[in-house]
C-alpha cells in the first residue's frame, strides 16, 4: 500500500455476525476492520474487451484493502483541493493540472502490482507519485518550488519523479511519455525481470503518432508494456467526438487487444491491471482504456466549464465518484462506520495541512542549484548565466 | 516615433477593439492603446477578411476561442471551414497545412507553444522551408506558423525554450518576433501575405501589455516590411539589439543608463530572418559598442549571429569587446529564484552596457 496509516492490528472477524447490530452503538465499538480474510466483489460494470477474453467481473479483495482504497484517493483527493488553493494563493505557480475525480485509476492500478513494475505518465501527475510512495511534503513542496521537493523545486508539478520506486515522470509533452514506456519495457525484457511497464496518456493524446509507432515496435518486440488510456473524455477543451474518429480507445490498437475498463471503480482497475500484467508477460503489448472523468479543468488556468455543462460534472460526482463508491461498499459489508470514515478524512485533513505547513518551511533552491544536474558528467565545461561574465560555473 | 507607455489599467482590456479600423479615424487627439492580444487578434481578422484563402488551424482556437484568446470571435465570424481545432497532434496537422499551402491556400497554424513545434519541426523545415529552393520555384509555400514563445512564468523546461535560433539558421523560412501592438499587426499582416513560409515568434507575457497605435497602425492596409529592424531610442554611446519582451527589458535599461550619462540605442529586430544587418552595423559603427540580448540560449543563439556580422562588418568601428545576455546556459528550472537567474533581468543588460563603456569590471574575469 502507497501511504502509510493507524489502523490497529487486531482482528474483527468474531464480531462480524453481530456487526450490524452493534454497529451503531458506541459501547461496542469494534476496531475498523484490517482483516486480510478474502471477500470478492463484483464490479460496476463488466469489462468490455477487443481481441482477448475479459477478466471476471468478480474481484478479489480484502477489508484491508478497501480500507486502504478509501484512504489513499481521500488523501489524493484533499491534497489535489489544497492544491487548488495554493495555486489561487499564487504560491503554486505556472501549470497544475489536478487529478480530483481519477484517483481510482492511480490506486487500483498499484494495488495489481509492485514497485518492480514502472509507471510513466503526462503531466497530471501529482496523485500518480503519491501511489508511487511519494510523500505528500515532497508533492507540496515541488509544487512551491521548493528544496524538500521531489525534484528539489527544479521540476514543478509537471516533472514528478521517484525512480526507485519505478515512477518515471511527469512529463509536459502530450505523447511523449508513451514511445519512453514502452522503451522501459524493452529494458525490463532485455534484463530479464519479470516486470512490466504501465504507460498512461490521455484521449487528447490517443491521436498522436508516436503513440502507434511505439506500439507497433512493442507488439512486434513482445515488449510488456501496457498502455493505459484515461479517458476523461476531454482534451483540454476539445471533447473526445471532436478529436477522434474513433474514440474506443481500447479498440484503437488494431491489432493489439484491448479492454474497456470503469475507471471510477478502483476494483475494477485493479482487476483491469492484473490481467493486463499477467497477458504482456506472455503476449507483448495491451490497451487499457479507463473511463474516468476530471473535476476540475484541463489545468488552474481552465474553468472547465466552458465545453462542458456543471449538470454534467455535478451528475459525474453524485453517481460515479470513485470514494464513495468505496466509502459504500465499506459500509454496506460493514467494515468500517460512516464515523469511522470521517474520522479518516479529519485525519487525512490535517496530514495534509501539515504537510503544507511544512513545505512552507522549506527554503527556496540555493542559487548554486541553478547549475546542478546539466549533466551527470560535465567534464569541467562551463556553464553560463544571463550575464556571461558576471555568473558563471564549471560542470563538475 | 511613438514612445511606449505601459498603463496596467488597460493591461486587463476587455474593450473589444473593432476591426473596421477606419471608425477610429475620427479621434485623432488622443492615441488609441491596445493590448498585443487585439492587434493580434485584429490582424488576423482583418487578413481573414481581405483574402478567403486564409485559415486558421490549431489546437483550441476555434470553439474554446484560443488557449490565449488571440483568436477569439473568428470562428464565430468565419465559420468551421475556416477555422478548425485540431487533435493534439502537431506533426499530423502541421504536415496537412503545409499541403494545404502547396496547392495554394494560406494557413496561418497555430503552436499552443513553440515547445511543440519540435514535433512537426520536419515539416517545418523540410516541407515548407526548402520546397520553393527544390522545386526550382514551382512550389512555393505561403503558410505561416505562429504561437507564444521563449519563456513564460513557472512553466518549466519542456515549456521555456526559445526557438528563435533554431528556426532563424535554416534559408528558405523567414522568422519575426514582434514585440509591441504595431510590430503584432504590421508583422503578422506582413507574414500572412508573405508568399514564403514565416515563422511568428509571439510571447506569452505581452500578450496582455498595452501599447498606444496610431490611426495608421489601425488601418487594415497597414503592413511592417519584413526585414527591416526599428530603432526604438535613439543613443549614441552603446548599441543594445533586442528582440520580443526583451525590448521592453532594454528600454528599461536604457533609461537606468541614460541616468549615469550613458546614451543607449535600442534596436528592436522585429525580423531574426533576414536579420537588418545594415542597421545593425550602422548603428555600432556610430556607437562603437554592442549589448545583445535575447532570453535564448546563448551558444549559437541569435546574440552570437550579430556579433559575427558586428565583428566581420564593423571591426574597426568596434572600441570595447561585443557582449552577450542571454538566458542561462541550463534548462529552465521551475523555482522562482532560479528562474529569475536564468531569464535576463534589465540589471544585466544595464552591467553589460556599462562595461561595455568601461564603467565597471565583469565580477568573473578570466
Amino acid at each position: 500500500m502507497a501511504l502509510a496509516h493507524l489502523t490497529s492490528s487486531s482482528r474483527s472477524n468474531l464480531l462480524k455476525p453481530l456487526a450490524t447490530v452493534l454497529s451503531y452503538t458506541d459501547s461496542f465499538r469494534r476496531p475498523i476492520s484490517t482483516s486480510t480474510d478474502p471477500l470478492t466483489i463484483e464490479t460496476s460494470v463488466p469489462f468490455t474487451s477487443h481481441k482477448c477474453e475479459p477478466p471476471s467481473r468478480s474481484v478479489e479483495t480484502t477489508p484491508q484493502e478497501l480500507i486502504s482504497f478509501f484512504r489513499d484517493m481521500a488523501t489524493m483527493r484533499r491534497m489535489e483541493i489544497a492544491a487548488d488553493s495554493l495555486y489561487k494563493a499564487k504560491l503554486i505557480r505556472g501549470f497544475c493540472h489536478l487529478y480530483d475525480g481519477q484517483e481510482a485509476v492511480a490506486v487500483g492500478m498499484e494495488a495489481a502490482i509492485t514497485k518492480k513494475d514502472c509507471i510513466i505518465t503526462a503531466y497530471r501527475d501529482h496523485c500518480t507519485f503519491v501511489g508511487r510512495g511519494g510523500t505528500l511534503l515532497e508533492v507540496f513542496s515541488e509544487l512551491m518550488g521548493r528544496q524538500a521537493g521531489c525534484s528539489n523545486g527544479k521540476g514543478g508539478s509537471m516533472h514528478f519523479y521517484r525512480k526507485d520506486a519505478g515512477f518515471y515522470g511527469g512529463h509536459g509533452i502530450v505523447g511523449a511519455q508513451v514511445p519512453l514506456g514502452c522503451g522501459l519495457a524493452f529494458a525490463q525484457k532485455y534484463s530479464k525481470g519479470e516486470t512490466v511497464t504501465f504507460a498512461l496518456y490521455g484521449d487528447g493524446a490517443a491521436n498522436q503518432g508516436q503513440l502507434f509507432e511505439a506500439l507497433n515496435i512493442s507488439a512486434l518486440w513482445d515488449l510488456p508494456v501496457i498502455l493505459i488510456c484515461e479517458n476523461n473524455h476531454y482534451g483540454m477543451g476539445t471533447a473526445e467526438w471532436r478529436a477522434s474518429k474513433s474514440p474506443a480507445y481500447y479498440k484503437r490498437g488494431d491489432y493489439v487487444p484491448g479492454l474497456k475498463v470503469d475507471g471510477m471503480d478502483a476494483l475494477a482497475v485493479k482487476q483491469a491491471c492484473k490481467f493486463a500484467k499477467e497477458h504482456v508477460l506472455r503476449n507483448g503489448p495491451i490497451i487499457l482504456e479507463m473511463d474516468t472523468y476530471r473535476y476540475h479543468g484541463h489545468s488552474m488556468s481552465d474553468p472547465g466549464s466552458t465545453y462542458r455543462t456543471r449538470d454534467e460534472i455535478s451528475g459525474v460526482r453524485q453517481e460515479r465518484d470513485p470514494i464513495e463508491r468505496i466509502r459504500k461498499v465499506i459500509l454496506a459489508h460493514d467494515l468500517a462506520t460512516e464515523k469511522e470514515l470521517k474520522d479518516f478524512e479529519k485525519e487525512i485533513r490535517k496530514e495534509v495541512d501539515q504537510a503544507i505547513a511544512q513545505a512552507k518551511e522549506s527554503p527556496m533552491p540555493e542559487p548554486s542549484e541553478l547549475f546542478a544536474n546539466v549533466y551527470v558528467k560535465g567534464l569541467g565545461t562551463e556553464a553560463f548565466g544571463a550575464d556571461r561574465k558576471e555568473v558563471r560555473a564549471v560542470l563538475p | 516615433m511613438l514612445g511606449i507607455i505601459r498603463q496596467k489599467a488597460f493591461a486587463q482590456s476587455l474593450q473589444r477593439i473593432r476591426p473596421a479600423t477606419s471608425a477610429w479615424r475620427g479621434y485623432s487627439s488622443a492615441a488609441k492603446e491596445m493590448t498585443v492580444r487585439e492587434a493580434l487578434n485584429s490582424a488576423l481578422d482583418e487578413e481573414m477578411s481581405a483574402d478567403p484563402k486564409v485559415f486558421l488551424m490549431g489546437e483550441e482556437v476555434g470553439e474554446y476561442q484560443g488557449a490565449y484568446k488571440i483568436s477569439k470571435g473568428l470562428l464565430e465570424k468565419y465559420g468551421p471551414e475556416r477555422v478548425l481545432d485540431t487533435p493534439i497532434t502537431e506533426a499530423g496537422f502541421t504536415g496537412i497545412g503545409v499541403g494545404a499551402a502547396y496547392y495554394g491556400l494560406k494557413p496561418v497554424v497555430e503552436f499552443m507553444t513553440f515547445n511543440f513545434s519540435m514535433q512537426a519541426i520536419d515539416h517545418i523545415i523540410n516541407s515548407a522551408a526548402k520546397s520553393n529552393y527544390m522545386s526550382a520555384g514551382q512550389i512555393s509555400v505561403p503558410i505561416v506558423f505562429r504561437g507564444p514563445n521563449g519563456a513564460a512564468a513557472g512553466v518549466g523546461a519542456q515549456h521555456s525554450h526559445c526557438y528563435a535560433s533554431w528556426y532563424a539558421s535554416c534559408p528558405g523560412l523567414k522568422v519575426l518576433a514582434p514585440y509591441s501592438s504595431e510590430d503584432a499587426r504590421g508583422l503578422l499582416k506582413a507574414a500572412i501575405r508573405d508568399p514564403d513560409p514565416v515563422v511568428f515568434l509571439e510571447n506569452e507575457l505581452l500578450y496582455g501589455e498595452s501599447f498606444p497605435v496610431s490611426a495608421e497602425v489601425l488601418d487594415s492596409s497597414f503592413c511592417l516590411p519584413i526585414g527591416k529592424a526599428k530603432i526604438e531610442r535613439e543613443g549614441k554611446d552603446v548599441t543594445i539589439t533586442a528582440f520580443s519582451k526583451m525590448v521592453g527589458y532594454a528600454l528599461k535599461a536604457a533609461e537606468i543608463l541614460a541616468k549615469e550619462g550613458i546614451s543607449a540605442e535600442v534596436i528592436n529586430l522585429r525580423s531574426i530572418r533576414p536579420l537588418d544587418r545594415p542597421t545593425i552595423n550602422a548603428s555600432v559603427r556610430k556607437t562603437n559598442r554592442l549589448v545583445t540580448v535575447e532570453e535564448g540560449f546563448p551558444q549559437h543563439g541569435v546574440g552570437a549571429e550579430i556579433c559575427a556580422s558586428v565583428i566581420e562588418d564593423s571591426f574597426g568601428y568596434l572600441d570595447a569587446p561585443v557582449e552577450r545576455i542571454a538566458g542561462a546556459d541550463v534548462p529552465m528550472p521551475y523555482a522562482a529564484n532560479l528562474e529569475r537567474m536564468a531569464v535576463p533581468q534589465v540589471e544585466d543588460i544595464a552591467r553589460a552596457a556599462k562595461r561595455a563603456c568601461y564603467r565597471s569590471v565583469p565580477m568573473a574575469a578570466v
